[in-house]
């Protein structure tokens, strides 16, 4: 095994480039697991914490450009404002020395279903950058997710930045474990309300092959929200949006029977969990009447 | 026989500890490897370090049943770096092993019997190395359908096939269907005494089901083998009974015990996990192969299979009782799901049975407790040791009967509650205190968790934690109550005793005593105990514990609640024997024979005739030792038919009262408090005796709510601390603990046994709780979020 | 490889390092410090907490490669000599120690925790050591000897800087 470490950005894509099956590693959260276990054994290690770009934040165009290499403790101390549903994801992770090394760019970069920030990352439209020698693009986060730990990066690709505009509304993240800390999620949701473009934004973690979106559901509460002046009055939302909602999110989980959880019982749980956390979210909305929308 | 001197002592090797210097009997005196654990300078079993010493790993069996048909080690042999691999012919001696049953293969033979079982192993310069060559070593296997439930392997129907016989001929008519030439069969218990065909005004039946709990000692199996000029070993290993180590090490290297010398390094931990040998053997051979140290320390995964679990159990029992809440008959189907060895089954099927109806007075009782083989991991010994599986029954059973009564379930368990003098159900008379209804009472009296309600919402104190599941929708509140006894010490004839060795002399000036036994420290504070006595004993301050090793006779095991009382009782009776000598010696010095001559602060004094000779003019230069094999009163062996007999020497008591909020439509639970009530007899240590009551407690709970090792056609599903869950600090609620001192007159200082205990009442009082809060019947363990959901 | 790194202030410089060993091994098996425990190399359980850069973290998911010229602190080098560090002396007093294996990880995020909060709630406590499993104590005990600690911390003013 080859040991890299890179300090520039361009130094860490050339190696990327020449070894397309280098394992990046910055948290270690993963990786380290699968070398300590023998699961994995790459020829080439690239340790990513001294490439000093990534370990930034910054509001770039009205968005917050989150560096790949950002820690979970940071964000939660960092950016609740900017970025809260990443923020109450980021609390959920692991323990405080998980939070302290790993990174949402890991948590991109091995895409598992059950990844923590996946979910807030989807319900506030973020994009993913990723760079090559080639040059950098941008992927909308419900199309970098390909399959169960998969992702839509060419080999030669390192993810640099997440890019999120900052809310418009409240943001809510709920996560089923079966233990009251550090625990792998069996199920979770977030949710986003974007009243500035009177928008909804879901996501759903470990209740499919993939992290994604339940849009049926967006664009029921959005519609119901439009249509009957809710975002304009703030008045108390019907009992039966909420539930209606929570059926929706329910409907557009594909889950598995596993050793964390059963389907039936994912499915049960992200109907409540996002019926639960529409009813908080609104409840926000409706006391921050301070903010023009 | 003369011991050589080893030519070697690695980094680690456990040195005499010294200090606190302070703390008799009934003191919270502090652990004299307290410091060292602090300051990191501890060494347990995975620290031990020796310049040139190899790693040992093993190679492991993927398959629950499989017949070897070859193994290829050439590839493996090849790897540079590698000094050593080694199968089944490198075995020298017997070639299986076992702690009741010689059944389990040092490495597999033709047969692998369930996933996980040591076929090969590879000694190398770096684990790295050892890890790669291991994962070279071919072998090729014939893959058999595992039989992996307790009740077909025995070709008993199942609970609602009972007039079926047709499942029985299937399961059993299969190939291979037999994993032992004797059977399937460990141990069938049976327990008849009163009526043979009671009734009753009330009778209320239920099926439970425990699943099988790991006990996930943090510190993994590890120890460190040098070989030694003789041609013998010396093995430094974390276990809680160096002498059955050492004898079934001896059988299996065929040398006598003068070569096969263990010492105990720092244990991580134990609670039965460690009782049956894990890598000593391997480590021994490849260092005997080598002739270089080897270290050998699991990782995570593989410490799931390299010790035995918690028997699952399905159980059946029938309750039947007077409309005022009197027992009159239970009669109970017992299952311990033994695995594919027998480790200590006979004896988990003998703890389960005997008191397998709970701390109750019941005149008639049917009760039959099976122990099978099956191609699941092995199980052994966990703390509570058959009894924790048989409360979450017929506690169960007494809550469903209180129900079906419309009367307070603890009203009706101290209606029927055991005493002093009360029969067992094997016909032995309880000749202690056994103050069941008290500790139940006091419980009721303690007062409840306060809702702090302020408005605000802390995650922390919902269910679900931080994970941000609920505001307080759907939080519902239970209290349930449990009581649960359990044997001290080892039972049914067995001939239990412990060795001390008591050395009394001056170092430095000062008279200071030395305490040696083979007791396994563990992290429950023996050795705080062992010191603790012989301050109290002899008067003096300074009080050295020798490192545990075979040099000193057997202390048994540590485990069954028993060290405290058979090692603490050693200990006393050799400080006693001691004590004779220098009092001898005193009233030599003062030339008369003084009746109240006792020893007290490093003196020989005499009340009654003002007399104080310190104990450095009496002993001089010279050391008074004494070894004392110190035996507890005998039982007996019970009848194989009628179960009857005094099967135990001591019973220790518990009770839990649980609080707990649980999210009746996620399934979440959060413990807001357990509360305890236990007699301990007499706290030697009170503040080790809270600790053991707490980490008790922990560990019930754990297994009522989350800790699970799930299998799937044999295999382990969740060999991680990522999937199998244990209680973080987050889950653990604040308690509330009274400990009574009840003496028992026929034990040491009136002390009971104080480890198990909690460990078994605990986690009925939480499902009795969770039951509470949701309505629910639940009748199985770990209760599961799908399970509170109907999902 | 050779690995250069800064462990409880001294400079330690260490050669052939497998590329693919953690921080956690380098530290026990090739630095002599093996305080810090490995029961899990799975980051599940921080008994191998040690701070880096003064971050808490668990040594076993540390590339050692990852601690090159960067500043290690371990349960070793928590005494000042023969003085033990006030939380070192709470867990003892408190009897929060039994067998000890998780005790290196909790001293150091205890220590950790009270740097930053001088006298935490319970329910920060509980959240700040939730990555630190203990088998024998409830963590009853924990609770009591950070409580404990706090308050000595605080009377010697040597306490949180928050």
């Amino acid at each position: 095994m080859d040991f890299l470490q890179p300090t520039t950005w361009a130094e860490a894509l050339e190696a990327k480039a020449a070894h397309p099956d280098a394992v990046a590693v910055a948290g270690g959260t993963d990786v380290m697991v699968g070398i300590n276990f023998g699961h994995l054994r790459p020829s080439l290690l690239m340790d990513l914490t001294r490439v000093e770009d990534l370990q930034e934040w910054s509001i770039e165009d009205g968005a917050v450009r989150l560096g790949a290499g950002v820690s979970y403790a940071r964000v939660i101390a960092e950016l609740g404002t900017q970025l809260p549903g990443l923020a109450m994801a980021s609390r959920t992770i692991g323990s405080p020395q998980i939070r302290n090394r790993g990174t949402v760019g890991g948590n991109l970069a091995t895409a598992s279903p059950a990844g923590d920030a996946h979910p807030a990352l989807l319900a506030a439209d973020a994009q993913v950058e990723v760079a090559s020698v080639r040059g950098s693009r941008r992927i909308p986060v419900p199309d970098f997710y390909t399959g169960v730990k998969r992702n839509a990066m060419d080999a030669d690709e390192l993810i640099t930045a997440v890019l999120v505009v900052p809310p418009s509304g409240p943001q809510q993240y709920s996560k089923i474990g079966t233990r009251n800390a550090m625990v792998i999620s069996v199920a979770a949701f977030g949710l986003a309300l974007h009243p500035d473009r009177r928008a909804v934004g879901t996501g759903i973690g470990s209740a499919a092959p993939t992290p994604r979106r339940a849009p049926a559901a967006e664009q029921f509460l959005a519609d119901e929200l439009t249509g009957t002046g809710l975002w304009e009055s703030r008045a108390e939302l019907p009992a039966a949006t909420a539930g209606r909602f929570g059926e929706l999110v329910a409907d557009a989980a594909s889950p598995i029977d596993d050793v964390r959880g059963s389907a039936r019982y994912r499915l049960h749980a992200l109907s409540v969990m996002a019926c639960r956390a529409l009813t908080w979210a609104w409840a926000d909305y409706r006391t921050d009447t301070g903010k023009e929308v | 026989m003369s011991t050589p001197t080893p030519t070697r002592t690695p980094t680690g090797a456990p040195e005499h500890l010294t200090g606190p210097g302070r703390g008799g009997v009934g003191d919270d005196a502090q652990r004299p490897d307290g410091v060292l654990k602090v300051r990191g300078e501890f060494a347990y079993g995975s620290d031990l370090w020796m310049e040139d010493m190899l790693w040992g790993v093993t190679v492991r069996s993927p398959h629950p049943y499989a017949r070897i048909r070859s193994i290829d080690i050439g590839a493996a042999l090849a790897t540079p770096g590698v000094r050593a691999v080694l199968t089944a012919d490198d075995v020298p001696g017997e070639k299986v092993y076992g702690l009741e049953l010689a059944d389990q293969p040092v490495l597999a033979l033709d047969v692998v019997r369930h996933q996980g079982e040591p076929v090969a192993l590879v000694a190398a310069d770096h684990p790295e190395t050892a890890r790669l060559a291991a994962s070279r070593i071919h072998v090729d296997y014939e893959v058999w359908e595992p039989i992996t439930d307790a009740r077909a392997a025995l070709g008993h129907p199942t609970w609602n096939q009972v007039h079926d016989s047709a499942a029985e001929v299937t399961e059993l008519s299969r190939e291979n269907a037999h994993l032992h030439p004797q059977g399937n069969l460990v141990r069938h218990l049976k327990i008849r005494t009163g009526d043979p065909a009671p009734t009753a005004d009330v009778v209320v039946v239920g099926e439970y089901e425990v699943g099988m709990q790991d006990q996930a000692f943090l510190g993994p199996e590890s120890g460190l083998a040098v070989p030694a000029e003789d041609g013998g070993v010396e093995l430094y290993v974390a276990t809680q009974w160096l002498h059955v180590d050492q004898r079934q090490i001896c059988s299996a290297l065929a040398l006598p015990p003068a070569k096969v010398r263990l010492t105990l390094a720092g244990v991580g931990g134990a609670f039965g996990g460690r009782e049956d040998l894990s890598m000593h053997v391997h480590a021994c051979l490849l260092a005997l192969h080598t002739g270089k140290p080897v270290k050998m320390s699991y990782n995570r995964e593989e410490s799931f299979f390299g010790h035995v679990h918690r028997h699952p159990a399905t159980m059946r029992y029938e309750h039947g009782a007077t409309h005022d809440g009197q027992l009159i008959y239970v009669k109970a189907s017992i299952y311990f799901d033994g695995g594919a060895y027998a480790s200590s089954t006979p004896a988990v099927v003998g703890n389960g049975g005997t008191m397998g109806i709970g701390p109750y007075v019941v005149p008639n009782v049917h009760v039959d407790c099976y122990g099978a083989y099956t191609n699941n991991p092995p199980c052994g010994a966990m703390r509570g040791f058959g009894s924790v599986q048989t409360a979450f029954g017929y506690e169960s059973q007494m809550d469903a009967l209180a129900a079906e009564l419309g009367m307070d379930p603890v009203e009706l368990r101290c209606r029927n509650a055991m005493e002093e003098g009360s029969p067992t159900p094997t016909g032995q008379v309880i000749d202690s205190p056994a103050p069941v209804a008290e500790l139940l009472r006091r419980l009721e009296a303690m007062p409840m968790p306060t809702r702090v309600d302020d408005g605000e919402v802390d995650l922390r104190d919902m269910p679900g934690g931080v994970s941000n599941t609920t505001h307080g929708e759907g939080v519902r509140r239970g209290v349930g109550y449990a009581v649960a006894y359990k044997n001290v010490a080892f039972s049914e004839g067995y001939d239990d005793y412990s060795t001390a060795r008591v050395r009394l002399e001056v170092v430095g000036g000062e008279a200071s005593a030395t305490v040696h036994t083979a007791a396994a420290e563990v992290g429950q504070g023996l050795v705080t105990v062992e010191q603790q006595i012989a301050r109290t004993e002899l008067g003096v301050k300074q009080v050295t514990v020798h490192p545990k090793d075979t040099a000193v006779g057997s202390a048994g095991s540590t485990s069954a609640s028993r060290q405290t009382y058979v090692t603490g009782g050693a200990v006393k009776a050799a400080c006693e024997k001691v004590r004779a000598q220098v009092l001898a010696r005193a009233e030599r010095l003062v030339g008369r024979t003084v009746p109240d001559l006792r020893l007290a602060g490093g003196a020989v004094v005499s009340d009654a005739e003002d007399i104080a000779v310190p104990l450095v003019d009496v002993l001089g230069d010279e050391a008074l030792e004494e070894t004392v094999e110190w035996h507890h009163r005998p039982t007996e062996a019970i009848d194989p038919e009628t179960g009857q007999g005094f099967a135990h020497v001591q019973y220790a008591f518990s009770a839990h009262r649980a609080v707990v909020d649980v999210d009746t439509e996620l399934g979440l639970v959060k413990v807001v408090e357990m509360a305890c009530t236990q007699d301990v007899g007499k706290a030697i240590n009170p503040q080790a005796v809270l600790g053991q009551i707490q980490g008790g407690t922990a560990q019930g709970l754990g297994l009522a709510v989350m800790e699970e090792i799930l299998l799937k056609d044999g295999k382990v599903r969740n060999p991680s601390f990522t999937d199998y869950l244990i209680p973080t600090i987050l889950d653990m609620p604040p308690m509330r603990i009274e400990v009574l001192e009840y003496a028992d007159p026929h034990a040491p200082y009136g002390l009971r046994g104080v480890g198990e205990a909690p460990n078994i009442s605990s986690g009925p009082a939480v499902l009795a709780a969770i039951r509470a809060a949701t309505g629910l019947p639940l009748t199985r363990v770990p209760v599961r979020p799908e399970h509170l959901t109907g999902l | 490889m050779r690995l250069i790194c800064t462990v409880n202030g001294t400079q330690q410089q260490v050669d052939d390092v497998w590329e693919g060993e953690s921080l956690l091994y380098v530290l026990r098996e090739r630095m002599g410090l093996p305080g810090s425990k490995n029961a899990c190399e799975q980051g599940e359980c921080g008994s191998c907490t040690v701070l880096l850069d003064g971050l808490p973290v668990c040594a076993c998911l540390v590339a050692a490669g990852q601690a090159e010229a960067r500043q290690v602190e371990t349960v070793e080098g928590m005494a000042d000599g023969g003085a033990l560090d006030p939380v070192q002396q709470a867990f003892l007093d408190a009897g929060a120690v039994q067998c000890g294996f998780c005790t290196p990880g909790l001293l150091v995020s205890t220590r950790d925790l009270l740097q930053r909060s001088g006298r935490p709630s319970d329910a920060e406590t509980r959240e700040a050591l939730a990555g630190n499993l203990c088998r024998c104590t409830g963590y009853e005990k924990i609770l009591d000897a950070v409580r404990l600690a706090a308050d000595r911390l605080a009377q010697s003013g040597t306490g949180g800087h928050r």
